[in-house]
C-alpha cells in the first residue's frame, strides 16, 4: 500500500504581529512552520506505516524553502518526499493548487489513501483536499477523527468523522482522500535518527512540465478566483472592562448584556 | 501569465520602503534603493500600489472578458442544507443574502434542496426569500454524502447555469461545494464574511478573512461561472418571514447514477449532554486554563445553560482533557461568530482569537488585567471566575425567569 501526505509550509502565526503605525502584519523574522493540521496528516501516514507496513509519500506544492517542511516530514519517519515548487504556481488558488497536487499524486502513481490536513491555518479554506480528491475522482472522507479499521483484502476503510454535533462513521472504499483533525493524534517529535536521515536524503523537485502541465493551467493565470484587495479589518472598538466589588462588577455587566440577550 | 503582472517603475521608485510594509506576502525587498517585487511570493493584490505615494507600482491584469458563455448563466443559488431533519439556520442567512444580491443583478433566487420527504418544507424557503426552489427527493438522498449530492448539483449546474451559488461553511458545505467548484471549473472563495455585487460588471465581490482574521481579502471570479461562495455562520441576516408563501417548486428526477458506491454511510452518533452546537449558537460560554479542574466546567454549563448557549473551550482545557475537542474554538479548532461570545478563564493566545475574533460582542471574565482577551473584548471583568460565573448565571436566571 501507498499513503502520500499533502502539506503546506505556513507562517507562524502565534507569533504574527501587527504593526500599530501601519495596522500591517509583520512577517519579518516570522519563522515558518508546518502547517498545525498537516502534522497530524503526516502522523497517521506513520502509523499506518507501523501498523500497515505501507509506504509513505510526503509532498508539497511552494517556493524553494518550503524544503524544509519536507525534511522535518521525513525527520518524523515518512519514507519520500516531492517537492513542486516552481515560479509558475505562484498566485495559485485553491483550484490550481489542487490541480498541481493532484497531478504530482498521479505521477506518483499506484497509491491507496491520499491525506490532508483538515485546512490550512493561514488561508483556512479546507477546500483543496475535497479539490484533490475530485481532480483525481476519488472518494472522499473530510474532518475524519479516527481511522477505524483498514481492510487492505478487500480494499475498505473505515473512519469517524467529526461532524458539528456529533460524528459520523463512513466506510470509503481505497483509493480514496481524507481530511484530518486534530483529534486523530498526537504527533510525534522527530528523533536524532530520523534528523540524520532527512538532512541526508534526496528530495525530488517537479516543476509544471514534469507533470504534464501547461503553464496557463497553473499559478495566476490557471485560477479561477482572483484577490482584487487586501485591507485590515477595523480594529475592535475599545471595551468597557469593569473591575472591583464582582457583585457590582457582575451588575454592570448584566445591564450591558441584558438589551442583547432578551 | 503573460498579461498579468506587477512592474516597479525605477525612475519613481524612492526606496522608501513603504510597499515592504504594506505588502502581505511579504514580496517585496529593497534593493540598491529600489524596490524588487518576488514574483513567486506577490499576489498582485495591490496593496503596494495603493500604498506607493510616488506612483510607481504597476500592475497589469487582464480584461475582464465578457463571453457569451458568460452570459448565459443566471439567478442566484443557494444551496439548502439539512440538519437532523430540519433546515439548517445558515441556510434562512444565505437566502436573505441572495435576495439582496439578487436584487443587484436583477435576478432571482433559487433554493437547492436535496433529500428525502422534503415536501412540508419547502414553503418556508418561499417566506424567507426564495423565488423558485429546485427539488431532488429521492431516499438515497436521506443521508448526505458528498460525492452524491455533488454529483446531483453539478447535473443541475449544467442544467439551469446558475451566475452565483452560495452555500454554509459548514462541515457539510465546504465539502461539498469544493467537490462542485473543480467539477464544473469554478471559482470558489472560502468562509466569506461580506458578499456584495458589482452591478456594472456583475461580479460578486466576496471579502473573507485570511491569516486567522488580522486580513481581509477581497476576492473576485472575472472568468468563470458560476461564482461560488461558502459564507460563514451567522454573518448574514436572515429575513423577517413573509406572509407569501408562493414560488415556482421545480422536481427534478434524476436516476441513480449519482450515487456513488464507494462510499457507505454506517451510522451517526450524536453529542449528547449538549443542547447546542457552536456553529449555530447565538451565545457561547467558553471556559479556558483558569477554570483549574475538569469538574470547574460546570460552572461554564450552568451558564451556557441559563442563556440558552453552547459551550465551547481553549485548546489549553481541551489538551487537558476537561472537554471533547469537539468544543475547542480557535485555530486547531473552530472558527465561530456568534452575537456573544463569554470567555471565562481564557486568557487570549492568538490561535484562540483567530476562531472566535469575529464574534459581534465579547466578554472576557480573567483573573489577569493584562490578559490579551481584554484587548478585543467589548465587556470585561478582572476578576476571581469562581465567584463572577455563579453570580451572573444567579443574575441571568433572575431576569430571564428559568
Amino acid at each position: 500500500m501507498k499513503v502520500i501526505v499533502c502539506i503546506k509550509q505556513v507562517p507562524e502565526t502565534t507569533e504574527v504581529k501587527i504593526n500599530p503605525e501601519t495596522n500591517t502584519l509583520i512577517r519579518e523574522g516570522v519563522a515558518s512552520i508546518i502547517n498545525p493540521f498537516d502534522m497530524y496528516a503526516i502522523e497517521e501516514a506513520i502509523r499506518l506505516k507501523e501498523r500497515y507496513g505501507v509506504q509513505t509519500f510526503v509532498i508539497t506544492m511552494g517556493p524553494p524553502q518550503a524544503e524544509s517542511a519536507l525534511r522535518e516530514a521525513l525527520s518524523m519517519g515518512i519514507d519520500e518526499a516531492i517537492h513542486l515548487s516552481d515560479k509558475a504556481f505562484a498566485g495559485s488558488d485553491t483550484w490550481a493548487t489542487s490541480l498541481v497536487l493532484a497531478k504530482a499524486i498521479e505521477k506518483i502513481g499506484n497509491y491507496d489513501l491520499i491525506i490532508c490536513g483538515k485546512q490550512a491555518s493561514d488561508g483556512d479554506t479546507a477546500q483543496v483536499g475535497p479539490g484533490i480528491a475530485t481532480h483525481l475522482n476519488l472518494p472522499q472522507a473530510t474532518y475524519v477523527r479516527k481511522i477505524d479499521s483498514i481492510d487492505g483484502k478487500n480494499k475498505i476503510m473505515r473512519v469517524e468523522r467529526l461532524l458539528e454535533d456529533g460524528y459520523e462513521i463512513l466506510e470509503v472504499f481505497l483509493p480514496a482522500l481524507i481530511t484530518v483533525v486534530k483529534e486523530i493524534n498526537e504527533p510525534r517529535l522527530p528523533s536524532l535518527r530520523g534528523k540524520l536521515r532527512a538532512k541526508k536524503q534526496a528530495i525530488s523537485v517537479w516543476a509544471h512540465t514534469d507533470l504534464g502541465l501547461k503553464e496557463e493551467e497553473v499559478g495566476l493565470s490557471g485560477s479561477p478566483t482572483q484577490v482584487v484587495k487586501i485591507f485590515t479589518p477595523p480594529p475592535r472598538p475599545k471595551g468597557a472592562i469593569f473591575e472591583g466589588e464582582p457583585e457590582e462588577c457582575v451588575d454592570k455587566l448584566v445591564e450591558k448584556l441584558k438589551t442583547h440577550i432578551l | 501569465m503573460k498579461d498579468r503582472g506587477i512592474k516597479v517603475i525605477k525612475e519613481k521608485c524612492v526606496g522608501c520602503g513603504l510597499c515592504i510594509k504594506v505588502c502581505p506576502f511579504s514580496a517585496i525587498v529593497l534593493e540598491d534603493k529600489l524596490a524588487v517585487i518576488d514574483l513567486s511570493k506577490c499576489n498582485l493584490c495591490g496593496a503596494c500600489k495603493d500604498a506607493c505615494k510616488f506612483g510607481a507600482i504597476e500592475i497589469f491584469k487582464p480584461q475582464i472578458v465578457d463571453t457569451g458563455v458568460i452570459k448565459d448563466y443566471k439567478g442566484v443559488w443557494v444551496f439548502i442544507e439539512e440538519e437532523e431533519g430540519k433546515i439548517a439556520g445558515v441556510s434562512f442567512e444565505l437566502l436573505g443574502k441572495a435576495r439582496e444580491l439578487a436584487k443587484d443583478l436583477n435576478s432571482e433566487v433559487v433554493g437547492i434542496y436535496l433529500g428525502y420527504n422534503l415536501k412540508e418544507k419547502i414553503p418556508i424557503l418561499f417566506r424567507k426569500g426564495a423565488d423558485k426552489v429546485i427539488v431532488v427527493d429521492k431516499p438515497e438522498l436521506k443521508v448526505f454524502i458528498s460525492e452524491n449530492y455533488a454529483n446531483v448539483i453539478v447535473y443541475l449546474i449544467e442544467k439551469y447555469k446558475p451566475e452565483v451559488f452560495l452555500a454554509g461553511a459548514t462541515t457539510a458545505g465546504r465539502s461539498l461545494v469544493s467537490r462542485i467548484a473543480v467539477k464544473v471549473h469554478a471559482g470558489l472563495t472560502a468562509d466569506c464574511t461580506g458578499l456584495e455585487i458589482d452591478k456594472e460588471r456583475r461580479l460578486l465581490i466576496q471579502t473573507r478573512p485570511a491569516f486567522g482574521g488580522n486580513i481581509m481579502a477581497q476576492i473576485i471570479t472575472p472568468n468563470h461561472r458560476p461564482q461560488m461562495a461558502t459564507v460563514r455562520h451567522k454573518v448574514m441576516k436572515e429575513l423577517e418571514e413573509s406572509s407569501s408563501s408562493v414560488g415556482e417548486v421545480i422536481e427534478e428526477n434524476l436516476d441513480g447514477e449519482f450515487i456513488d458506491q464507494r462510499v457507505r454511510f454506517i451510522d451517526f452518533i450524536k453529542e449528547e449532554g449538549y443542547k447546542v452546537n457552536l456553529a449555530d449558537a447565538d451565545i457561547i460560554v467558553s471556559g479556558g486554563r483558569g477554570l483549574g479542574a475538569p469538574d470547574n466546567f460546570k460552572l461554564i454549563r450552568e451558564l451556557a445553560e441559563v442563556l440558552g448557549a453552547a459551550v465551547g473551550a481553549s485548546r489549553a482545557a481541551v489538551d487537558s482533557g476537561w472537554i471533547p475537542y469537539s468544543h475547542q474554538v480557535g485555530q486547531t479548532g473552530r472558527t465561530v461568530s456568534p452575537k456573544i461570545y463569554i470567555a471565562c478563564g481564557i486568557s487570549g493566545q492568538i490561535q484562540h482569537l483567530v476562531g472566535m475574533q469575529s464574534s459581534k460582542i465579547i466578554v472576557a471574565i480573567n483573573k489577569d488585567p493584562e490578559a490579551p482577551i481584554f484587548k478585543v473584548a467589548n465587556y470585561g471583568i478582572v476578576g476571581d471566575l469562581f465567584k463572577i460565573v455563579p453570580l451572573l448565571t444567579q443574575k441571568f436566571k433572575e431576569i430571564l425567569k428559568r
